[in-house]
């Protein structure tokens, strides 16, 4: 029997959703134009009054956020409630060295672990359940998520988070770990490293349901982990702007229910029109409850298509198909977002290295590496290959610190690298996902 | 002591680790009549530096950083070796015991004996220590 975290709201009939859903933008887009600076404004530049909002539809009147509004109003000029009722902040790397600052009121941190309650129950999680989390934790969203996500549904959180994977796998063993949240890449890899330990994670371990995301994957992955690691294994999306982590597959595995009570999602062309049924778009989302830092036609940048009638698991809320792409070029590295552009603003603070650059991106085994290659400059060449060693850590180092995750440096000779080919040649992506 | 007369002037380039660098190099030094005496390639991992001592490196200095190259000068010092069995040995017993320490090195062995290059912290110092404790150095004149 299917088990519902929240059956009133899971189960509700599409049509009550519409009207819940319609109410809740109405008071979303007031609260706004109140008290919004930044949003009030647009909706006057674009000639929008809430009074226009009717009916759920007229949210195409409303304009964009997009990625650059958060950037722009660096660190909290989005942000609505006052500081003293923001418990917490979370903090992600932005597209040019400026990072993006959430907040979240207390509200907000209930109705984010709300959400992930209802999806990890709709993976068939619960009371008894040991969970580990092998997400970054800290100002990365994924940890803590999950973390709040899974106690409130009453499984035991084993907060693991990323790396030492031989002792990763030791404590999956011996805490009968039942249920792992990573990246589907990082848990290929914990599937390797436990083979060369001579540990088989399909007959040694109690592992059952992996809830896998932060990365694009696809159907030939599930079913190689699911085939050999003996699990079910289910698409997470989220970002942090919306929240972080939020919403699952259902154990049907049919698509990602985005909870509507929460969130409603578009998918639109390139001109921002709503795409026909079944077919792919960019998918933009209005988050209808967040307190701390409203989010309105959030354009996600991630490619999806949409389906709105109900589930077979009786869950009335649409769903999100895995995510196929980008609609930019930002690359997903180990489950971190990285844009070129933040290499190209950290480079030109180092004095040493040309700002040229290309990214190189491939997978070794399981796990992605990034590869940077830079251009030493006339007046910084040196004679000692310990100088050029130490230019090249100190780039590497640098990147990482803006970046949030590792890579490699190479020095190449200046003038080697390509110009003005555009994007296609700064970025070699060679991963086979 | 005059030691300037004993500082040779060395070429070196930085280089991608990768087939066809050494050759292009090579080549735009053919073409300009420049000849390589001596030369050396270190290599880290993803790149390299080529030093050379040449005839003219004036003129290997302009043309391959007109190719685009990263040149650079760099001053060495060569010290005459026995080509013997013990012709290292006498030469490194020397640098030793004078306290001198070695940031690189490479040799050859030519027509008029064999030759080691030094690449040290501070060549006057190093100039002199040698020439007192008895060893001959190549002035730079005989290279170019």
């Amino acid at each position: 029997m299917t088990h519902y975290w929240n059956p009133r709201i899971e189960t509700m009939e599409i049509s009550e959703l519409e009207d819940l859903q319609f109410r809740l933008l109405k008071t979303l887009v007031y609260r706004l134009y109140s008290f919004s600076r930044f949003y009030h404004d647009r909706m006057d530049e674009n000639g929008v009054h809430p009074d226009d909002i009717g009916s759920l539809e007229d949210i195409r009147k409303l304009p964009f956020m997009l990625k650059k509004d958060l950037r722009d109003n660096y660190p909290d000029g989005l942000f609505i409630a006052p500081q003293d009722e923001i418990v917490r902040y979370h903090v992600s790397s932005g597209t040019t060295g400026k990072p993006t600052v959430v907040g979240y009121t207390e509200q907000d941190l209930n109705r984010w672990t709300e959400s992930l309650a209802r999806a990890l129950s709709s993976c068939g999680m619960g009371r008894g359940d040991v969970m580990q989390v092998s997400y970054g934790y800290g100002l990365f969203t994924g940890g803590l998520g999950l973390h709040y996500g899974a106690e409130r549904i009453g499984a035991t959180v084993l907060p693991a988070s990323v790396g030492n994977t031989e002792r990763q796998v030791e404590m999956m063993i011996d805490l009968k770990v039942t249920a792992i949240a990573c990246t589907p890449s990082y848990l290929l890899h914990i599937g390797e490293v436990a083979e060369k330990m001579g540990i088989s994670i399909k007959n040694d371990t109690r592992l059952r349901i992996g809830v896998l995301g932060a990365e694009p994957w696809t159907e030939q992955m599930r079913e190689r982990i699911e085939s050999w690691l003996g699990i079910r294994a289910y698409d997470i999306f989220g970002t942090s702007e919306l929240s972080g982590p939020l919403f699952t597959e259902c154990k049907e595995q049919k698509g990602i229910h985005i909870w509507g009570d929460l969130a409603y999602a578009e998918v639109l062309d390139e001109s921002g029109n709503e795409v026909p049924p079944g077919k792919e778009g960019e998918l933009v989302v209005t988050m209808l409850q967040k307190e701390a830092l409203p989010i309105i036609r959030y354009r996600t940048g991630d490619i999806t298509k949409v389906e709105r009638s109900k589930c077979s698991c009786g869950r009335s809320h649409a769903r999100i198909h895995r995510i196929t792409g980008r609609v930019d070029d930002m690359l997903i590295i180990r489950g971190i977002n990285v844009f070129p552009s933040q290499v190209e603003y950290a480079l030109m603070e180092i004095p040493e290295v040309g700002e040229h650059f290309q990214i190189v991106v491939d997978r070794k085994g399981a796990l992605d590496e990034m590869l940077v290659r830079v251009e030493v400059k006339k007046d910084s060449f040196s004679d000692k290959i310990t100088d050029l060693m130490k230019i090249r850590s100190s780039v590497e180092h640098r990147l990482k610190n803006s970046l949030n995750v590792s890579c490699s440096v190479e020095l190449v000779e200046p003038g080697s690298l390509p110009r003005f080919e555009g994007k296609s040649k700064k970025v070699i992506d060679a991963r086979k996902i | 002591m005059e030691t300037d007369e004993y500082c040779i002037k060395q070429i070196s380039v930085f280089s991608e680790n990768k087939p066809g660098r050494l050759a292009a190099i090579a080549k735009a030094l053919m073409e300009k009549k420049v000849n390589i005496l001596a030369f050396s390639i270190a290599e880290a991992d993803g790149f390299g530096v080529v030093r050379a001592l040449v005839d003219k490196p004036e003129v290997a200095h302009s043309i391959l950083s007109s190719l685009g190259f990263n040149v650079a000068f760099t001053e060495v010092i060569a010290v005459r070796m026995k080509d013997e069995p013990g012709g290292l040995y006498d030469i490194a017993e020397i640098l030793g015991n004078a306290g001198i320490n070695i940031e690189y090195s490479y040799a050859y062995s030519g027509k008029d004996g064999a030759v080691l290059i030094l690449r040290v912290d501070n060549s006057k110092d190093a100039i002199e220590k040698i020439i007192n404790l008895g060893a001959t150095l190549l002035k730079s004149s005989r290279f170019h």
